[in-house]
């Protein structure tokens, strides 16, 4: 393996196969206890442990790989490494499009980091993992809270894998063969539906935007042609806010679901529920969405973790773990995972999803997010965001050769049309320390607030958009 | 155990009206009524808890010490690997360079991510001996569905729609389940008397409407099937793809890779083998790598290296142009922070450190099975198979039961009061009782012998007086929990919202 820049020298020390060379950092066989545990074992050397693996097989030669290094030479390379990206901390940055720079308050990464929290494994055995268990069980009832449905499990991986696998539990659930989906949900969770639809079997049919928002009547349209078809839909996806920032009338999309006998998956942003109607009071059936914007950390996309609720009626047909409250012999609260008969290690290709290892750390942070948050916090913040937003949007939307892509409410995102071209804009405003936001097609600009871009921060991007802007028309100009 | 630690109460119970930890940043911009319409405006807040920020601290603090954990004490459970998680691995991941970088930000803000994800590729594929890397997916569970989603899109890119996948009874139950989520099939092939698949029952099930076959090896029965060049042979000679479930990479890691043995398509689990804390049920990792002929179905984006010549340094891309790939899997590239962890952990021990690693894991669980055995254990749990392990080995609890009168799960309860993670219990399937222990390389030869010491003891102790292990754990924060009555009737949240109780 070739390491480049600071890796260390590609020395490869031949391991030796009879004897241990070393004692590592993270092992603790000395010459002594080798000599006692082959004599127990009854075995002349550690060769003769691995006489089951046939000659042909084994690697005659050493891995190509480094040598090790110390703890403190590891850390220099990666620190070398992180020092070649641009963090939230080296520019301002108005990126957003489904992972968001909040700001992640200190207790969080004291618990995080807690190892009675980092490092069990799954809480296979409840007595010693109460302290696990609680959380999980205090995790669904943030989630059904937020989102106004009363099953939540205990996470899945993420955003987009979230919404599919909504889509398998209402394939299974309906026995239909068709997903309508939204343009106005991430390109990525739509990506990812179409790639698990050919091992479900299912078909995914697009509905376009109109204005920023979902096109009800392209929505009914589509659906329409179920009664042409053998192919009726299982469900109907949405985002909240979606791609483009936009608020979606949950209500409205949620009745042409039902009318056809599909169920409505709706993928919200949770952080955005403090102001914006639950989902399940919407007549979502299933809302599923990406955790990240609940107290975790960017991670270049993860880590997080993704959240899945849904109506009481699919409480059964749930994907992952799920906590449930009980008691123990002598009568005292106690919790477990429950509802295990779903799951993969009981029912195996019967189960109703293949999931094991899930977020459940992420989960935590959600968690004690929400609870560092509480009741008027998570309100006060989105309306923070709210505000914010709308003053960023008009602020900038008045600027000469930019305008907005639709007039729809927006909550902490917005689009833009700039009247140069985006990736070059974009360029400049990061030469002038500000990351103006994701390039969209048609020189479009999506823009995201949160409570970490103040108001100093938004008139100085504006400051800096408008150069941008500017120089590129008249670049354009000048070359035309 | 304290009053704290004893309290069950949630935080949401532990709430009262007004309180708070959170501090709004001034409203700087000039508020402006009727930004929503009413219809989208929540008109009832989420019932969150009130609590402080000490509140909030004592409470999860609280609550963490009713978890056992990999820090405290010796955690053999079967097939997950719980290895020591070294600390450097938290403070590198938590560089804000790493931490907080935004996955959509341009490849040229991102080079350091791009070329720790590309190193770490490399270094996978050289560890399995299969060339080309995804690390998107985020399980081992979901470096399934990929692997057999790609296993699928091989056939039918050849015009072939093979619908059966081949799996061993001694399979994890995620192989199983993600084969039904792929649309295809499963059959199950036997265990011969060695442990091993029964190369008849394969030979008879092998066809022409094969897709794959999902094996791992060393198996769960801690066996490493030595006739794995013939099962290749039988697999591919049938057009079918092997499949390789890499929750057992800890034995084998430089002596011997799945690309060698034959396999086409190996997922990893980094929080199994590379040392990603567990979290207590994630995050995990499961990337997967793939052999030259099923590289065209590889998900998307990939990373290139750019190598510009001149002796420039070179460059990393995102690449999506790969009209066979079957896509993405989920959002973004994947769990970028375990990639930081167990790349700094393949740095540190370099190629000799991983394999040493493997065969310490392996020395370590044939001297925990040698102890037992002279602990005088093993007659009432015998190995399920064989002589020697690899890097894990099954215990039939079948005698226990019988002749002391205790199951295997009171043995597992009665070890939790010694102060130890029980091993994995009743897996795999088809051994009875079934006791799955595994070691691992980071435990030192007391830890061995203090563990073969409390099963010894645990047994002697039953044969005078059984009801103690039937009624235990006697010493944890809570004792057997119903969990017959917590699924009859779930209660799996508090009812505060009236919209959703």
């Amino acid at each position: 393996m070739a390491v480049s820049r600071s890796g260390a020298p590609d020395v490869v020390v031949a391991g030796t196969f009879t004897s241990l060379r070393r004692v590592s950092r993270y092992t603790a066989v000395t010459d002594d206890d080798l000599r006692e545990m082959l004599d127990a074992i009854g075995v002349a050397s550690v060769d003769d442990l691995f006489a089951s693996i046939p000659a042909a097989l084994r690697l005659d030669r050493p891995l190509d790989l480094p040598a090790g290094l110390p703890e403190q030479a590891v850390y220099e390379h990666l620190r070398e490494l992180a020092s070649r990206n641009a963090s939230t901390e080296d520019e301002v940055t108005f990126l957003g499009a489904g992972m968001y720079d909040h700001y992640v308050p200190a207790v969080i990464d004291m618990l995080m980091e807690r190892s009675e929290f980092l490092t069990p494994y799954t809480p296979y055995q409840p007595e010693i993992s109460q302290g696990g268990l609680q959380v999980m069980f205090e995790y669904q009832t943030a989630i059904s809270e937020l989102t106004g449905l009363p099953v939540s499990n205990a996470s899945v991986y993420e955003g987009p894998s979230a919404l599919a696998a909504a889509g398998w539990l209402a394939a299974q659930t309906t026995g239909r063969p068709r997903f309508v989906i939204s343009e106005g949900t991430h390109p990525h969770s739509r990506e990812t539906l179409r790639t698990l639809s050919v091992g479900y079997q299912t078909t995914v049919d697009e509905v376009p935007l109109r204005d920023g928002a979902t096109d009800l009547e392209a929505l009914k349209g589509a659906l329409d042609t179920d009664h042409r078809s053998a192919s009726p839909t299982a469900a109907v996806f949405v985002q909240q806010p979606n791609f483009l920032g936009a608020v979606e009338d949950v209500a409205a999309l949620a009745q042409a679901a039902h009318e056809h006998g599909a169920l409505l998956v709706v993928a919200a942003d949770p952080l955005t529920l403090g102001v914006l109607e639950a989902p399940g009071a919407q007549g979502a059936d299933l809302c599923v969405g990406e955790g990240q914007t609940l107290g975790n950390r960017l991670d270049f996309g993860g880590p997080s973790f993704g959240f899945f609720a849904a109506a009481q009626a699919h409480l059964r047909k749930m994907p992952g773990r799920i906590a449930g409250e009980t008691r123990d012999v002598d009568g005292r609260r106690g919790f477990v995972l429950t509802l295990q008969t779903r799951e993969q290690h009981i029912r195996r290709e019967k189960a109703t999803s293949n999931i094991c290892t899930a977020q459940a750390l992420n989960a935590l942070g959600g968690v004690v997010y929400l609870s560092w948050l509480g009741r008027e916090g998570l309100v006060e913040l989105g309306e923070l965001m709210l505000q914010r937003t709308h003053y960023a949007r008009e602020k900038l939307s008045a600027l000469d050769g930019v305008e907005k892509l639709h007039d729809r409410p927006v909550v902490r995102e917005f689009a833009l049309r700039l009247a140069a071209p985006v990736e070059r804009v974009i360029e400049r405003c990061r030469a002038a320390g500000i990351n103006p936001g994701l390039a969209l097609t048609d020189d479009g600009l999506l823009v995201a607030i949160t409570e970490r871009r103040t108001r100093t921060e938004i008139d100085r991007f504006a400051e800096v958009l408008d150069a941008a802007v500017a120089a590129e028309r008249s670049a354009v100009g000048a070359s035309a | 155990m304290s009053a704290a630690v004893a309290d069950t109460q949630t935080i949401f119970e532990k709430g009262r009206p007004g309180r708070r930890a959170f501090t709004a940043p001034d409203l700087d911009v000039p508020h402006v009524d009727g930004l929503l319409p009413e219809a989208m405006r929540r008109t009832q807040e989420p019932a969150l808890p009130e609590v402080s920020e000490p509140e909030l601290v004592r409470h999860y603090v609280n609550l963490s010490k009713r978890n056992f954990d990999l820090d405290s004490g010796f955690y053999p459970l079967g097939s997950c690997t719980m290895k020591h998680n070294p600390r450097l691995h938290e403070r590198v991941a938590a560089l804000p360079g790493h931490a907080r970088l935004h996955p959509f930000q341009d490849p040229s803000g991102a080079q350091g991510a791009l070329e720790l994800m590309w190193n770490l590729e490399r270094a996978l594929a050289e560890i399995s001996g299969l060339s080309h890397v995804s690390l998107q997916p985020s399980a081992g569970s979901h470096g399934e569905l990929a692997g057999v989603l790609l296993a699928r899109a091989y056939h039918e890119d050849r015009g072939e729609q093979r619908i059966e996948v081949l799996t061993p009874d001694t399979a994890h139950g995620t192989n199983p389940a993600t084969v039904t989520m792929a649309g295809l099939k499963v059959v199950k092939v036997a265990t011969d008397q060695d442990g091993g698949v029964d190369l008849d029952d394969l030979r008879a099930k092998a066809g022409p409407q094969t897709a794959c076959i999902m094996l791992t090896n060393p198996n769960t029965l801690g066996v490493f099937d030595a006739n794995i060049q013939e099962i290749a042979a039988i697999v591919h000679g049938v057009g079918g793809v092997l499949y390789y479930d890499g929750a057992n990479l800890n034995a084998v890691m430089g002596i011997t890779r799945p690309g060698d043995m034959g396999f086409d398509i190996v997922h990893f689990n980094l929080h199994k083998t590379f040392t990603q804390p567990h979290g207590g049920g994630g995050p995990g990792s499961g990337p997967i790598a793939v052999s030259d002929r099923v590289e065209p179905y590889l998900m998307v984006p990939r990373i290139e290296r750019v190598d510009s010549g001149n002796g420039a340094e070179p460059r990393f891309e995102l690449e999506s142009d790969h009209p066979k790939s079957i896509g993405r899997l989920r959002g973004f590239h994947g769990n970028y922070g375990t990639f930081v962890r167990s790349y700094a952990y393949i740095r540190s021990l370099g190629a000799e450190g991983l394999k040493d690693a493997s065969v310490t894991a392996v020395l370590n669980a044939n001297y925990l099975l040698a102890r037992l055995e002279q602990a005088g254990v093993a007659q009432y749990l015998p190995l399920a198979f064989g002589t020697l392990c690899m890097h894990e080995f099954v215990l039939s609890g079948g005698p226990m039961k019988r002749e002391l009168g205790i199951r295997t799960l009171d043995l597992a309860k009665r070890l939790l009061d010694h102060g130890f993670h029980p091993p994995t219990v009743y897996f795999p399937l088809l051994v009875d009782e079934a006791l799955l222990v595994e070691p691992t390389e980071t435990e030192t030869k007391e830890t061995l012998d203090g563990f073969a010491d409390a099963i010894a003891e645990i047994l002697r102790e039953a044969a005078e007086d059984p009801e103690i292990a039937r009624t235990a754990p006697h010493t944890t924060p809570v004792r057997r929990l119903d969990e017959a009555a917590a699924a009859k009737r779930p209660r799996i949240r508090e009812s505060l919202s009236a919209e959703t109780a």
